[in-house]
């Protein structure tokens, strides 16, 4: 058994961790959520994201959480004209091509990834990339405690949006009723694009606050999208307090199971939770019934 | 009346005469200056190892190259160098073996990843197509028989033995501070089942084994795994991980402070890495590893290093262990005076090649396994990664305990 300062060292790590969970399932539980669209780009998108803070540094010196206030917006123009201009008319409404339609994005750039960068792993090295904060019984990481704190913050931004601007009002109409929304005159595919580049600017903040402790290559955002759409389902569709409790919890579980079960046996944790949201409260721990 | 005879006129008769006068002559002009041997060189250059294969690539083009420039092989000509792709899979790697066949190819060389040169090996053996092993360090490799199957470097048995022998003996040296271990590995093959041989070997060294922890690829936080090592606080620390895993592991350990008296690999994915040491100095300083390695006194060695660095590449194994394999089989090649499959055969089960850049004691092929081929001891010291062990190679002596 383990001492009590292990676990809590260990609840704590997945606090951590479960932050970046819930940023990457913020950016897709309003894409997949809000809209329905079965993102299978959005992996892919994680690790453009990765590179483009990557090179932000290499190239520029830009601190990656400096290069967030730029990256953010490009990604979301490029998440708005990805849904606007290939996704959205190459779908023709239909649900299942749009699935197959982000799974062709998909491998375009992640092969486009690795044509241009090749597979290596590459790495950053911040000076703070080492600072820890010391607890007295256990040190955090710095750049882990920074990310902690962006991701509520992004995640009550969002909230904030989603609740009380016209934008927010907009989204979640079309969301309830996609034919009463346009009779009203919300412009549903501008709709559709800025929410698909508000899930992307999302993974460009995810990024931001990975790179300082993790890699990048052209497939690393694929670790990420699976444990996303389990949080989506699990906080509940097109929740952000949902997608945020879910991440955190979904850290916490993957943590302790890791602990006692060791860290292949880890996911395990996740899933048994997961089918028991699915059968105990099919709508999710934030959803309401359609 | 059909109509290939009647466009069948003087002047296209006169011309596939000619075309067919022309490809007559041609083959003995180049023959007189030997007609080149085509070589199949095969790595996984996509997929997920990628990185690894396309070092592999890099390092057969530059012995290529060089073969080449200096007017190719004695009597043959030059490399026609046939490139292809395994995908990283043995599926990729078969189907691969397939086109070079076709193609024509003497001889493949490559293949890196064990389960791809398993299957690169049986798919050549039905063509009696000579195959030169890179890397894959299974045993099973070459010891189902197969005639056509070389392997220039050790293989898995060799260099565990080696690794934990190494290790007894850097202990012993030291006063035999280290008595407890822990093993972290990744679960597919390759981790797993070094694990379970140290496991089973360790303790006959006189090592105890608090815990071995197993974990996937790719594992995004290594906390767990290090809050685990704060509470056992092993003497040892043994990873057996890819690169990624094996960066933030170290990364995690530093992050926490925990440092054992020594952290040991066996073919350890970023310990023997001038990128790693490199990119994160302080991470990497003091790891041992028993893995694939240059030879650090041989001139032409460090030329090849510096000609890969000036590319902007990493001198990785894979770049001079295909290096060298090319290398090889060109000197094969120009014994046995001809592009053929038997004689080349033939040529390398009697080689015994000197010219590579590799630590190795004299070439010897028995059953397809180079006698001659070891793996080496280095650690990260001042910045640089040395050869400690053994002695003939050594630039410096072991430093164990790690200072604190």
């Amino acid at each position: 058994m383990f001492s009590p300062l292990i676990l809590i060292t260990a609840i704590l790590n997945g606090l951590l961790t479960g932050a970046v969970y819930a940023l990457v399932a913020l950016g897709l539980t309003l894409i997949y959520g809000v809209l329905h669209i079965i993102n299978f780009a959005h992996g892919a998108l994680l690790s453009m994201a990765l590179f483009g803070a990557f090179f932000a540094f290499r190239l520029l010196g830009l601190d990656p959480y400096l290069a967030a206030l730029f990256l953010a917006p490009a990604l979301f123009a490029f998440g708005y004209a990805l849904q606007r201009f290939i996704i959205g008319p190459a779908s023709h409404g239909d649900d299942r091509n749009i699935l197959l339609v982000t799974l062709g994005v998909s491998v375009v750039i992640e092969n486009v990834l690795l044509y241009a960068f090749r597979a290596d792993t590459r790495t950053i090295d911040v000076p703070y990339a080492f600072q820890t904060l010391d607890l007295g019984f256990t040190f955090l990481p710095i750049p882990r405690v920074i990310g902690f704190g962006a991701v509520l913050a992004v995640a009550v931004a969002l909230w904030a949006l989603m609740t009380w601007t016209d934008l927010g009002k907009a989204i979640r109409a079309v969301a309830k009723e996609k034919l009463g929304a346009e009779l009203v005159g919300i412009d549903v595919s501008h709709v559709y694009a800025v929410t698909f580049g508000l899930g992307t600017a999302c993974v460009a903040i995810a990024a931001c606050l990975l790179i300082p402790t993790y890699y990048v290559n052209p497939t690393v955002g694929e670790a990420f999208v699976l444990i996303a759409f389990t949080i989506v389902v699990l906080g509940g569709m097109g929740s952000v307090p949902g997608a945020l409790i879910g991440g955190l919890l979904i850290g916490v579980v993957e943590s302790l199971s890791g602990l006692f079960l060791g860290e292949s046996l880890g996911q395990i944790g996740i899933f048994l939770i997961f089918i028991m949201v699915l059968l105990v409260r099919p709508t999710g721990l934030f959803g309401v019934k359609a | 009346m059909p109509s290939y005879i009647s466009n069948f006129s003087r002047r296209k008769f006169l011309a596939g005469t000619a075309l067919s006068a022309a490809a007559l002559v041609m083959p003995s002009v180049l023959k007189a200056q030997g007609a080149g041997v085509k070589l199949g060189i095969l790595h996984p250059v996509s997929g997920a190892l990628s990185y690894s294969g396309t070092q592999g690539r890099l390092g057969a083009a530059l012995a290529v190259e060089e073969i080449n420039t200096d007017g190719g092989i004695k009597g043959l000509g030059k490399i026609d160098a046939i490139l292809g792709d395994a995908l990283s899979t043995p599926e990729g790697g078969t189907a691969e073996v397939e086109k070079m066949n076709s193609a024509g190819v003497t001889c493949i060389i490559g293949g890196y990843a064990s389960a791809v040169c398993l299957a690169v090996s049986q798919a050549a053996a039905r063509y009696e197509l000579p195959y030169v092993v890179d890397v894959g360090v299974a045993d099973a490799i070459v010891t189902r028989g197969l005639k056509n199957t070389f392997r220039f470097g050790p293989g898995f048995g060799t260099i565990s033995k080696t690794a934990l022998d190494n290790l007894a003996t850097i202990n012993d040296a030291a006063g035999r501070p280290a008595k407890t271990v822990m093993i972290v590995h990744e679960d597919s093959l390759f981790g797993s089942g070094l694990a379970k041989l140290l496991n089973a070997q360790l303790p006959q060294h006189g090592f105890e084994i608090l815990e071995t922890i197993p974990h996937p690829t790719p594992t995004r936080d290594f906390n767990n795994v290090v809050l685990k090592m704060k509470a056992q606080n092993p003497d040892l620390v043994i990873p057996a991980d890819y690169y990624n895993e094996y960066v933030l592991l170290a990364r995690t350990m530093q992050q926490q402070r925990v440092r054992p008296k020594g952290i040991y690999s066996v073919l350890g994915g970023a310990a023997s890495s001038y990128k790693f040491v490199k990119e994160f100095p302080d991470a990497a300083k003091y790891i041992m590893d028993c893995n694939h390695w240059f030879d650090p006194r041989n001139p032409k060695a460090l030329a090849l290093k510096k000609k890969v660095e000036d590319r902007g590449q990493f001198y990785t194994y894979e770049v001079y262990m295909n290096y060298s394999c090319v290398l090889l089989v060109a000197d094969a090649l120009s014994r046995a005076g001809a592009a053929d499959r038997g004689k080349l055969t033939a040529a390398l089960e009697s080689s015994t090649f000197s010219g590579h850049v590799m630590p190795y004691g004299p070439t010897k092929f028995v059953n397809g396994q180079n006698q001659g081929a070891a793996p080496v001891n280095t650690q990260v010291l001042d910045n640089d990664i040395k050869v400690v062990l053994p002695a003939n190679f050594a630039q410096a002596k072991p430093v164990f305990p790690m200072p604190a």
